[in-house]
């Protein structure tokens, strides 16, 4: 285990030592100690590496995120695994807003709670979260799978594209064109095996299935009251 | 039979034809106008500006003969690989999507040929244009079309989007229309459907957050990359001091006269300020917070000539950005496809429905047949052509006014036309030695 101490090497050098690793494509494992919320810790890896972060970490945590696995052993601040585009990060904590925001790819796997818009404006990224979601979540959401294990916020999926939310808990309100599905055998596969990756202890037909009314998608002045 | 005189008829200047159209437009359609293209309303602009030249007490240089240089280095603050250009004129950001592939190559070949660089837009960078582009700024904005780190690797800089001048605080719209498979495909989005573009970032908001996001960024492209942050011209004092604050390399100035693919009409007449009202404060920020040349000034907005261009440079400015010129040169509105702009309901010279995808230019359309009309090789050339013409006109200006480099130009070169102009340039207005606002006066 190659570990490296944030409270000694500064961000530029362990970003750079996580980067390169990851471009050697052989799979080391990598541990931070003493992240003391860093901010931009771990992004941009492009490659097979596996980096855990021993606490709680600032914004943009593995940001950008290819191929790589980054756990948190912690909390994660604002816009965790922004941008992703494969590779798994988990967050054994909390990650605060925007999670996942625009994540193209991979499997963000947040154990605790989300805060507000969790993975908003998402292009094809898998968000679990074992705990519950802030207002907002799914804003604009393209593509891709968001379930959740507790409880969603107001305006669940608002202005929601083809990205499908699975709730198991409550919703306190949906967005904008954003409403309850039916849940066909497809989706209960595409659960099992979401649920199986995150490690999540659910089944697949406690959730229910909210997507797109498709009735925003080309401007209709007879839904500006929608906004 | 009554000899009495009439008057004339007499059309309300209130109530106009155009605004009555307007009325009627609006009542047949119940929907607000949308358009593409910057303001068209007239504002105090750099025609209301002149050279003062050479004179006894300044002495000039003599024209072909004695150098007056152009080159310009974006991005020397924090970037390891600054950008160098040739010329201090830019292409700025403008999206494939909603500018077909043969303009954007034709953009990437003139402004390589021309020694200068040219802007991704929202959508994503395809490989053409990178392929077509010497230097190439990728554009980071809001809805993150298209976006990824190899990408952003690719780039030798990237443009934060915080807003443009056409529309500053709003956001996009490209028209179903518009959104063929491969555009789609690059936005992750359904064919044919509208796409909005957000009109904030998913990820920050305010200063604070911007400079974290500016570190990661850095972090991802290993502090090679100039970042140049895009404001539109809404409060140019405070914006600009708030994206040095955040980390900027560069800061890009887009006033309301800057284009847009589309937008509503009541947003680019009547949100944001002249480009002309923008410079000086600006490079007030700059100059209170000691980064005046350190950080760079790029100004967009209504940029057509040389003159406008040395204007921009002697106001404070670094490089200037153009957008809806660029287009023009490529063949944007030309009266030889004055039969098509006619069946389109328009004439040349006025067609601004970008966002529909019937462009008869073949330049903000994505039909493939009409996007065949724009040779983007000839594209190139002609862009190229009038890179040049540009920094020709800008540099005579400079040796007139006795410059070696076009950065020299000050603002004790130029006076001004008309009160408004005077007051937002803080020049003195011609034959005096005042300007509205003028300290000690």
């Amino acid at each position: 285990m190659n570990v490296l101490d944030a409270s000694e090497i500064s961000l530029r050098d362990i970003n750079t030592t996580l980067q390169n690793a990851a471009n050697t494509r052989r799979n080391e494992a990598y541990e931070i100690v003493n992240p003391r919320g860093s901010h931009a810790i771990a992004v941009g890896l492009d490659g097979p590496i596996s980096v855990t972060i021993k606490g709680s970490t600032g914004y943009y945590c593995a940001g950008m995120n290819k191929d790589a696995s980054v756990t948190v052993e912690g909390s994660a601040g604002p816009g965790v695994a922004e941008n992703m585009m494969s590779g798994v990060v988990t967050i054994e904590g909390d990650a605060s807003q925007y999670a996942g925001a625009t994540g193209h790819g991979g499997l963000l796997n947040i154990k605790g709670n989300a805060s507000s818009r969790c993975g908003i404006s998402m292009k094809g990224i898998d968000i679990v979260v074992h705990g519950n979601i802030g207002h907002m979540s799914a804003f604009m959401a393209q593509k891709g799978n968001l379930v959740v294990l507790g409880d969603a916020g107001d305006a669940l999926g608002d202005s929601l594209y083809e990205a499908q939310l699975f709730v198991r808990g409550s919703v306190k309100s949906l967005g904008a064109d954003c409403v309850e599905k039916e849940v066909r055998p497809e989706h209960l596969e595409l659960l099992a095996d979401l649920l199986k990756q995150a490690g999540a202890d659910a089944s697949p037909q406690e959730f229910r299935r909210y997507g797109s009314a498709r009735e925003l998608y080309n401007f209709n002045i007879d839904h500006a009251g929608e906004y | 039979m009554d000899k009495t005189p009439h008057t004339d008829p007499i059309q309300s200047w209130t109530f106009s034809r155009e605004t009555n159209s307007e009325i009627r437009r609006a009542a047949a359609s119940g929907i607000y106008d949308i358009r593409g293209g910057g303001a068209k309303r007239r504002v105090p602009h750099f025609d209301d500006l002149l050279f003062l030249g050479a004179s006894i007490s300044r002495y000039p240089l003599e024209g072909y003969r004695e150098k007056c240089e152009t080159s310009v280095t974006l991005g020397t603050r924090f970037a390891k690989k600054p950008i160098e250009l040739k010329i201090p004129i830019t292409i700025a950001g403008m999206s494939f999507g909603a500018l077909s592939g043969q303009a954007k190559e034709a953009l990437g070949r003139g402004a390589t040929l021309a020694g200068t660089s040219t802007t991704t837009g929202d959508g994503g960078m395809t490989p053409e244009e990178r392929g077509h582009s010497e230097k190439l700024v990728y554009q980071y904005l809001p809805s993150r079309y298209g976006m990824n780190p190899d990408d952003l690797r690719r780039a030798d800089a990237i443009e934060v989007v915080v807003g443009q001048g056409a529309k500053p605080g709003g956001g996009g719209m490209l028209l179903g229309q518009k959104i063929t498979e491969r555009v789609a495909g690059m936005r992750d989005l359904p064919v044919g459907i509208d796409q909005r573009s957000a009109c904030r970032h998913p990820d920050w908001t305010g200063p604070d957050d911007l400079e974290i996001k500016i570190l990661e960024l850095r972090e991802i492209t290993n502090w090679e990359k100039p970042i140049y942050i895009k404001i539109g011209g809404a409060r140019p004092y405070y914006d600009t001091a708030l994206a040095i604050k955040a980390g900027a390399d560069v800061v890009v100035l887009d006033g309301m006269q800057g284009g847009t693919a589309a937008t509503q009409d009541v947003f680019i007449e009547h949100v944001g300020q002249p480009t002309l009202a923008c410079i000086r404060p600006a490079v007030q920020a700059l100059q209170d917070l000691g980064m005046h040349r350190e950080v760079q000034l790029v100004v967009s907005g209504g940029i057509r000539n040389g003159a406008d261009v040395a204007k921009a440079l002697a106001l404070g400015a670094d490089a200037v950005a153009i957008g809806t010129a660029a287009l023009v040169a490529l063949g944007d509105n030309d009266p030889k496809w004055e039969e098509d702009y006619k069946a389109l309901g328009t004439t040349h010279g006025a067609y601004d429905d970008w966002h529909e995808g019937r462009d008869p230019a073949g330049i903000t359309t994505q039909d493939p047949v009409l996007a065949s009309r724009l040779d983007p090789v000839e594209g190139g050339r002609l862009l190229r052509n009038y890179l040049n013409v540009m920094t020709l006109e800008c540099q005579t200006l400079a040796r007139a006014c006795g410059k070696s480099h076009v950065h020299n130009l000050e603002p004790e070169d130029l006076c001004a036309l008309t009160m408004e102009a005077a007051a937002m340039a803080q020049v003195p207005l011609a034959g005096t030695d005042w300007y509205p606002g003028k300290p000690g006066f």
